[in-house]
C-alpha cells in the first residue's frame, strides 16, 4: 500500500517513538501529529463512517473536519490530527461507529 | 472573574492581543485547543527547521518574532484547552487533560480566526482529497509531502503558493486547475488601483506565477464540471476547461479560499453580515473589534479576511481598546499607540478587495450539483437539501431537521456555508434572508464525564421528574 | 387553514387533507420557537394521566392506533418513521420513588377501564432485559404500551404525505391576526391574508395571542426542555427510556429538564451537566461517550400539563389544539380530532380538555 505523504529531511536527525497502529508496530518521529503519522505509515483512510461505511481520510489537519477520527489508546471517536504521537501509544482505525462498552472492557 | 481578559485562539491576534493586553497591566487568559502558539498560518514556526523555514517562505519565518514576543509576555496560556461552552456573561467552560474548568472575564476577545472553504465536488469524500492548506500544515507538523502525482484545483492565493511550497519541497505537482470564472479578472481591475498603494503582495504574487510558469505543471483556467474519481482512494481529477481533461492524481488538494470561523460567535449569538464579496459570514464589529455584544470583541480572520500582519495589528488594536474600556488606559494614550497598527492595517487591507474579485469563488462550489455530497458526517446530498427546500425548509435549521444536515461531529462547519447558499439559490433570496446554523454548546464533542463533572446540583430523585415526548 | 406547521399541526393538517378537505397550513420561519425540535421521540402511556383518568384513556388510544397510523404515513409519504412499539422502561434511582409510581400505575389500571399492562422489575430483571443497566438502578416499569418514534422522521413523513395530498404548506409566514367574517376566516401575515371557512389554532406558544381573537383562550407558557444527543454507537439499548434513548441511527438522546425561563431556548452547563450525571447513572458505559449537539426546546404547557381542545361558540369554525405530547398524540390528532374539527362529534375525552378549568384552578389557589 502506497503511503500518502513521505517525510522530508530535516536538519537535525529525528528523534523516535514506537507505537501500533492496527497492532502493527510503527516508527513515528517523536512529537510527529498523529493523523500525518498515519498517512506516511502505509494507511489510506481513518475510518469507515458509520452511515456507509465508506472510507474516509483527514480533510483538513486542523480539527474542523472530524474525518481523522480513530480509536486511541482504548478512546475512540478521537482527531488524530489533534494529538501528537507517544510512545507506546495504541491507535485502531474507527472503523463504523462506537462499540458499546465501558472503558474498562475494552 | 478569574482574569481581566480572556483571548480565544492562539494565532496571530490572539498572540498579539495578549502581548499588547499583558504590556498594559492586564490579567489575560490565552485559550489554545493546540499545543503550541501559532495558529495554523505560524503553526510551528518556533521548532520548525530552517529548511523548512527557507521552504515555506518569509512571511512564515516573520511568525517566530511574535512568537518570542509571546513567550516573553506576561499571560496565563493554555495550550491544548479546549473551549466548549461561553454564555452570554463570559463565563468560558473549557476542557484540558479531561478536566473541565470555568474562567470568566468582564472582556472576552475570540480570535479562532479562519477555516478553509469547503470545496464540495462530486468525489471529494475519497481519501487522497484534501484542503491545501493541510498539505502546508503537513510541511510546517511533519515536516512532509505528499507522494505521488499531486494536482492542485480551486482559486485563491494559497493555492498558488502550496503550489510553490510543494515544488521546492520536491514534490510532484502535476497539475494546477483554477477554477476562478473568467469575468473575475475584469471586475478585478476596478480595485487594482488600491492594491498598487501597498505592492508588497502583488510583487509576491507575481513571483508565485513566474516560478510555477517555469515548471512543468500543467495549468488549466477557467476550469468547471469538476469530479474527482476513485474507488476507495483518489485516481484522478476530471474537469473541463476547453475541452474534456482527465489528470491522473494520487492526491487532489482543493483549496476556494478562507472564510471566517463563526463557530464561537454564533453560540454568543452575535449579529452576522453576509458579505458577498468574500462569499462568507462575518461577524459584525466596530474599527476596534467591539461586537454587537458588550464585553465581547472580534480579532483577527475571524471577522473578516485581511491576512496574518493584519491579524496581528488588529489583534493589538482590540487589546487597546480592551484596556480603554476596562480602565487602565486613557483615551490619548490608546490613541496615540494605536497609531502604527492603523497603518499597518490600511496598508494590509489595501489588496484584499482586488484578491477577492480576482480570486472570488465560483457560483458552483457554493450551489453544487445534486449528487454532490455537502454534509459529509452525515452523508446529505445537495439534492436532498434542494428537497428540503421544495418542502418549505426557509433556512438551515429546518433543512438540519430534516434531513439530519449538520447534525455530525463537525457541526456544521463544514456543510453549513453551502447549505445557506444552496437554499438561497432555491429559494431565490440572499444568505443573509436564509440565515445560518443555531450553534449550541458544546463547540467541539465532549466525553459526558466531562459534562457530568461540571454538575454542581446535588444528586437528585431522577425519576422524580415527570417526562416530556 | 391550519396555523403552526410543527407535529400538532401538521397531523390535524394530514388528517384532515387524507379526508378530502382543501387545506393550507400557515408555518413561521427558520428562526421560530419550535416546541418539535425539542420532542424526545418518545410514543408513551406509562404513567399519564395519574391525576386525570381521560388523558391517560386519551394517551393509550393514540398509541394504540399509531401502528395503523404509521404504516399508511409511510406509505404515502414513502418515508421509515423508525416506529418501535415493543415497549418502554421507567427505571428508577430510589425505591421510594419506584412504589410511588407503581401506586400510581395501580391507580390508573383499576379506573381506566380497558386492559393496561405493566410489570414491575427488581434490578436483576433489569439488567436481564438491558445488560448495560447501571449498578444505581434499583428497579423499573416496563409497559409493553410504550415505544418511540423519530420525531424528525415524523415531522419530514406528515409534511411530504401533507403536500402530496394536495395540502398547502407555507412557510415563513407567521399568523398575525385572525379576523372572523360571516363567511369563515381572514389571516392575516406579513405577506397577505388569506380566508378560510375553518380555522385550526395550532401553533403553539403562538396560541397565547392568536386564541382570543376567536373567541378562546391559550394560557400558554414556556417550559425548556435541555437535550444532549451522542456521537452514533452500536445498539445497545433496545428499549426507549424517559431520560434515555438510542434512536435508529444509534445516536444516544439524553434529557431533560423543565425550566421556568421565559422564551430562552439556550442552555445552561449546570443543567446539562445534571442530564450528563444522570446518563451516566443509567448507564455507565456512557461515561467515555462524546456529546455532539445540545439544545433548549421552548415546549408547551398549560397551567395543569393538559391539553386544550376546544371548538369556538363565538366563532363557530374556530378550534384550538395545544398540547404538549404531541408526539404520543399524533394518531388522535390525524385521526379523531381531525374528524372533530370536520364535523364529527366531539371525542369523549375531550370534555375534560376546556380552557375554562383553568379559572377555577386559578380561584382555589387564590383562596389558599
Amino acid at each position: 500500500m502506497n503511503s500518502m505523504f513521505r517525510p522530508l529531511l530535516s536538519d537535525q536527525p529525528p528523534l523516535f517513538v514506537y507505537m501500533t497502529i492496527e497492532g502493527r508496530p510503527i516508527r513515528a518521529r517523536s512529537g510527529e501529529n498523529l493523523a500525518l503519522t498515519l498517512l506516511q505509515a502505509g494507511f489510506s483512510h481513518t475510518r469507515l463512517t458509520p452511515v456507509s461505511a465508506s472510507p474516509r481520510a483527514p480533510l483538513c489537519l486542523m480539527g474542523a473536519c472530524f474525518e481523522c477520527l480513530v480509536e486511541v489508546d482504548g478512546r475512540p471517536n478521537t482527531q488524530a490530527c489533534m494529538l501528537e504521537v507517544r510512545e507506546g501509544m495504541s491507535v485502531r482505525l474507527q472503523n463504523g461507529a462506537r462499540r458499546a462498552e465501558s472503558g474498562d472492557d475494552a | 472573574m478569574t482574569h481581566d481578559l480572556i483571548v480565544i485562539g492562539g494565532g496571530p491576534a490572539g498572540m498579539a492581543a495578549a502581548v499588547a493586553a499583558g504590556a498594559l497591566g492586564l490579567n489575560v487568559a490565552l485559550l489554545d485547543e493546540q499545543h503550541r502558539p501559532g495558529g495554523q498560518i505560524y503553526r510551528n514556526v518556533g521548532i520548525a527547521d530552517s529548511s523548512v523555514k527557507t521552504l515555506l517562505g518569509a512571511d512564515y519565518a516573520a511568525g517566530a518574532s511574535l512568537l518570542a514576543q509571546f513567550a516573553r509576555a506576561r499571560v496565563d496560556y493554555r495550550p491544548g484547552t479546549q473551549v466548549w461552552d461561553v454564555d452570554p456573561a463570559r463565563n468560558v467552560t473549557v476542557l484540558c487533560d479531561n478536566r473541565a474548568e470555568c474562567l470568566s472575564a468582564p472582556h472576552l476577545l475570540i480570535a479562532t480566526g479562519a477555516l478553509e472553504r469547503p470545496s464540495p465536488v462530486p468525489g471529494w469524500t475519497l481519501p487522497g482529497v484534501m484542503n491545501a492548506g493541510a498539505a502546508q500544515i503537513a510541511l510546517k507538523s511533519g515536516p512532509c509531502v505528499p507522494e505521488g502525482k499531486i494536482v492542485l484545483a480551486g482559486t485563491g492565493p494559497l493555492l498558488l503558493l502550496v503550489a510553490c511550497q510543494l515544488l521546492a519541497a520536491g514534490a510532484d505537482v502535476t497539475a494546477l486547475v483554477e477554477t476562478a470564472p473568467r469575468g473575475n479578472g475584469i471586475s478585478a481591475l476596478r480595485r487594482l488601483p488600491r492594491a498598487l498603494t501597498a505592492p508588497a503582495p502583488l510583487i509576491e504574487g507575481v513571483r508565485m506565477l513566474a516560478k510555477l510558469r517555469m515548471s512543468r505543471v500543467r495549468w488549466y483556467r477557467h476550469a468547471t464540471n469538476l469530479k474527482v474519481e476513485g474507488d476507495t482512494r483518489v485516481s484522478a481529477l476530471c474537469f473541463d476547461a476547453g475541452g474534456a481533461h482527465r489528470e491522473a492524481a494520487d492526491m487532489v488538494l482543493l483549496h476556494h479560499g478562507v472564510v471566517p470561523n463563526t463557530q464561537l460567535t454564533r453560540l454568543l449569538r452575535l449579529e452576522h453580515r453576509w458579505d458577498d464579496a468574500q462569499v462568507a459570514w462575518r461577524p459584525v464589529r466596530d474599527e476596534w473589534g467591539a461586537s454587537s455584544r458588550p464585553g465581547v470583541w472580534i480579532a483577527g480572520d475571524g471577522a473578516g479576511i485581511d491576512g496574518a500582519r493584519a491579524a496581528q495589528a488588529s489583534g493589538t488594536l482590540a487589546a487597546l481598546a480592551i484596556a480603554h474600556a476596562g480602565g487602565p488606559l486613557g483615551e490619548a494614550e490608546r490613541d496615540r499607540q494605536s497609531k502604527p497598527w492603523w497603518r499597518i492595517l490600511a496598508r494590509e487591507r489595501a489588496v484584499r478587495p482586488y484578491l477577492e474579485a480576482l480570486f472570488r469563488p465560483p457560483k458552483w462550489i457554493g450551489v453544487p450539483t445534486d449528487e454532490t455530497m455537502v454534509c459529509r458526517c452525515e452523508e446529505v446530498t445537495a439534492g436532498e437539501i434542494r428537497e428540503m427546500a421544495r418542502m418549505g425548509c426557509a433556512g438551515p435549521n429546518q433543512a438540519k431537521f430534516f434531513s439530519r444536515c449538520g447534525m455530525g461531529p463537525c457541526q456544521g462547519r463544514l456543510c453549513g456555508l453551502t447549505v445557506t447558499q444552496i437554499l438561497a439559490d432555491a429559494h431565490h433570496t440572499s444568505p443573509q434572508t436564509v440565515g445560518a446554523y443555531h450553534i449550541r454548546a458544546p463547540i467541539k464533542p465532549v466525553a459526558l464525564h466531562a459534562l457530568a463533572s461540571l454538575c454542581a446540583t446535588p444528586l437528585e430523585h431522577a425519576s422524580d421528574r415527570e417526562f416530556s415526548e | 387553514m391550519v396555523i403552526g406547521g410543527g407535529v400538532v399541526g401538521m397531523s390535524i393538517a394530514y388528517g384532515l387533507v387524507k379526508a378530502g378537505d382543501k387545506v393550507i397550513v400557515l408555518d413561521e420561519g427558520d428562526d421560530a420557537f419550535r416546541a418539535a425540535r425539542g420532542n424526545f421521540g418518545l410514543v408513551w402511556v406509562q404513567g399519564k394521566g395519574a391525576g386525570n383518568i381521560d388523558y391517560a384513556r386519551w394517551s393509550l388510544a393514540s398509541a394504540r392506533r399509531w401502528k395503523a397510523f404509521g404504516q399508511e404515513l409511510e406509505s404515502l409519504a414513502q418515508i421509515g418513521l423508525e416506529l418501535k412499539q415493543e415497549g418502554g422502561l421507567r427505571p428508577a434511582f430510589a425505591h421510594a420513588d419506584l412504589d410511588r409510581q407503581l401506586h400510581e400505575m395501580a391507580a390508573i389500571r383499576d379506573a381506566i377501564g380497558c386492559t393496561y399492562p405493566y410489570q414491575p422489575l427488581d434490578a436483576a430483571d433489569v439488567r436481564k432485559l438491558v445488560p448495560s443497566a447501571g449498578a444505581d438502578i434499583v428497579g423499573a416499569i416496563f409497559s409493553p404500551m410504550d415505544g418511540h418514534v423519530s420525531p424528525l422522521r415524523l415531522l419530514r413523513a406528515l409534511v411530504s404525505a401533507f403536500v402530496r395530498l394536495g395540502g398547502s404548506l407555507c412557510t415563513g409566514e407567521a399568523a398575525q391576526r385572525i379576523i372572523p367574517r360571516t363567511d369563515g376566516f381572514e389571516v392575516v401575515t406579513m405577506k397577505r391574508s388569506v380566508r378560510s371557512g375553518r380555522v385550526v389554532i395550532a401553533a403553539g406558544l403562538g396560541c397565547r395571542a392568536l386564541a382570543p381573537q376567536v373567541g378562546l383562550e391559550a394560557p400558554v407558557h414556556p417550559e425548556r426542555g435541555q437535550v444532549l444527543v451522542t456521537e452514533r454507537m452500536q445498539g445497545f439499548l433496545p428499549y426507549p427510556t424517559p431520560h434515555v434513548r438510542q434512536t435508529g441511527e444509534g445516536v444516544i438522546q439524553l434529557g431533560d429538564s423543565k425550566e421556568d425561563v421565559g422564551f430562552d431556548d439556550g442552555t445552561t452547563t449546570r443543567e446539562l451537566g445534571r442530564i450528563a450525571r444522570d446518563a451516566i447513572r443509567y448507564f455507565p458505559l456512557l461515561d467515555s461517550v462524546n456529546v455532539v449537539r445540545a439544545w433548549g426546546a421552548l415546549r408547551v404547557m398549560t397551567p395543569d400539563g393538559y391539553p386544550i381542545y376546544e371548538a369556538s361558540r363565538e366563532c363557530p369554525g374556530a378550534f384550538l389544539v395545544t398540547c404538549h405530547s404531541g408526539i404520543t398524540l399524533a394518531a388522535n390528532h390525524a385521526g379523531a380530532i381531525a374528524d372533530w374539527i370536520r364535523g364529527a362529534s366531539e371525542p369523549s375525552e375531550l370534555h375534560r380538555f376546556k380552557a375554562n378549568r383553568f379559572h377555577e384552578f386559578h380561584v382555589q389557589t387564590a383562596t389558599q
